[in-house]
């Protein structure tokens, strides 16, 4: 009993080290909100970065800001449109449609379609150049002929399943 | 004929944007406060920090606002060119030491010399965030209402200062 008190005294300064880390310990529901917020916003320094994995001083800073502005109360949105309002579009993974993203947004359908429309004419034109010619009879035989005979393959019992 | 033509085309307009997108740079994200109100804050000065100053304070002026730090490298090259703008007395160029320890801002001061109407100190870059500042230096034209008409990011070199903020803030000043 006392070595347990003893060793739990010893990991005291361990615990104190601990607070120090204020952000993080104070609230886990709310740092995992701003962690799931932050992955769907880009850090604009290393801008392949989320917000949330990316070390940048810059990063850091914005992590601090969206944790504020949640124990403020303001909704995901508000936070996010805040800081669209600062830095664009540009730190949303997921940019809206307006008019100067269209093309990103609707532009690979359009090939699509541009695509299938393609590959229907195409098929078109070669049915249409494909003549139906009647089988004569010898061709027609030899055909037949062909279809019965089957391949002795060696190495190959002629019938499996007998 | 048709058989040739077409893949042609089709690679002329893909290599137009490709060609198109090698010379666009990724660093500069168009800001969305260009044509906004400069927002407002309060700042203490970095030389006098008991004393304080507001972008409010320059109502009715064109100046400019230069976000500078003593640790960023690009901040020495542009130097230069605000040093020789402060002397030619245009616009009054504003400087905001961002993200940067008091001592270390006024050192780079004494260094590099002053070019700066006045400097504030944004040490945690609280203000930096409201102006959606994301690497230094950046420098924001701001009119006589205040609101801010460009924003440069990056150094600016003396063919960006000539040709671009310096009519920039004559057409302002005009108005």
């Amino acid at each position: 009993m006392r070595y347990l008190l003893i060793s739990l005294v010893c990991l005291l300064p361990a615990f104190t080290y601990a607070g120090e880390a204020t952000d993080m310990a104070a609230d886990p529901v709310l740092e995992k909100r701003m962690i799931g917020l932050a992955e769907n916003l880009r850090c604009l320094v290393c801008q392949n970065e989320s917000l949330a994995s990316s070390h940048a001083d810059l990063a850091e800073d914005l992590r601090r800001e969206v944790r504020e502005q949640m124990q403020k109360g303001l909704s995901d949105q508000e936070i996010i449109d805040y800081l669209v309002s600062r830095y664009g579009d540009f730190v949303l993974y997921d940019p809206p449609v307006k008019k100067s993203t269209l093309v990103l947004w609707y532009g690979p359908f359009v090939l699509l379609l541009l695509g299938i429309g393609m590959l229907v004419y195409q098929l078109r034109k070669r049915k249409s150049q494909i003549a139906e010619t009647a089988l004569s009879d010898a061709d027609a035989q030899r055909a037949a002929e062909l279809l019965n005979e089957t391949p002795a393959l060696p190495n190959q019992p002629k019938d499996p399943q007998a | 004929m048709m058989r040739f033509l077409l893949p042609l085309v089709v690679f002329l307009i893909v290599a137009t944007f490709m060609f198109v997108g090698l010379g666009l740079n990724p660093r500069e994200v168009p800001s969305p406060l260009v044509g906004k109100a400069a927002p407002a804050f309060t700042l203490p000065q970095l030389h006098e920090p008991s004393k304080q100053f507001s972008p409010q304070d320059m109502k009715g002026k064109v100046w400019l606002f230069n976000v500078w730090a003593s640790w960023c490298t690009a901040c020495e090259n542009e130097h230069p060119v605000f040093l020789e703008l402060s002397r030619q007395n245009l616009v009054p160029i504003y400087g905001m030491d961002y993200k940067d320890k008091r001592e270390d801002g006024e050192a780079w001061l004494r260094k590099h010399g002053n070019p700066y109407a006045m400097v504030v100190s944004d040490a945690e870059g609280r203000v930096g965030i409201d102006y959606g500042v994301y690497g230094v230096p950046e420098t924001y034209v701001i009119d006589k209402q205040g609101v801010i008409q460009h924003k440069q990011i990056g150094a600016v070199t003396p063919k960006i200062l000539n040709e671009k903020i310096i009519p920039l803030v004559k057409e302002l000043q005009a108005k």
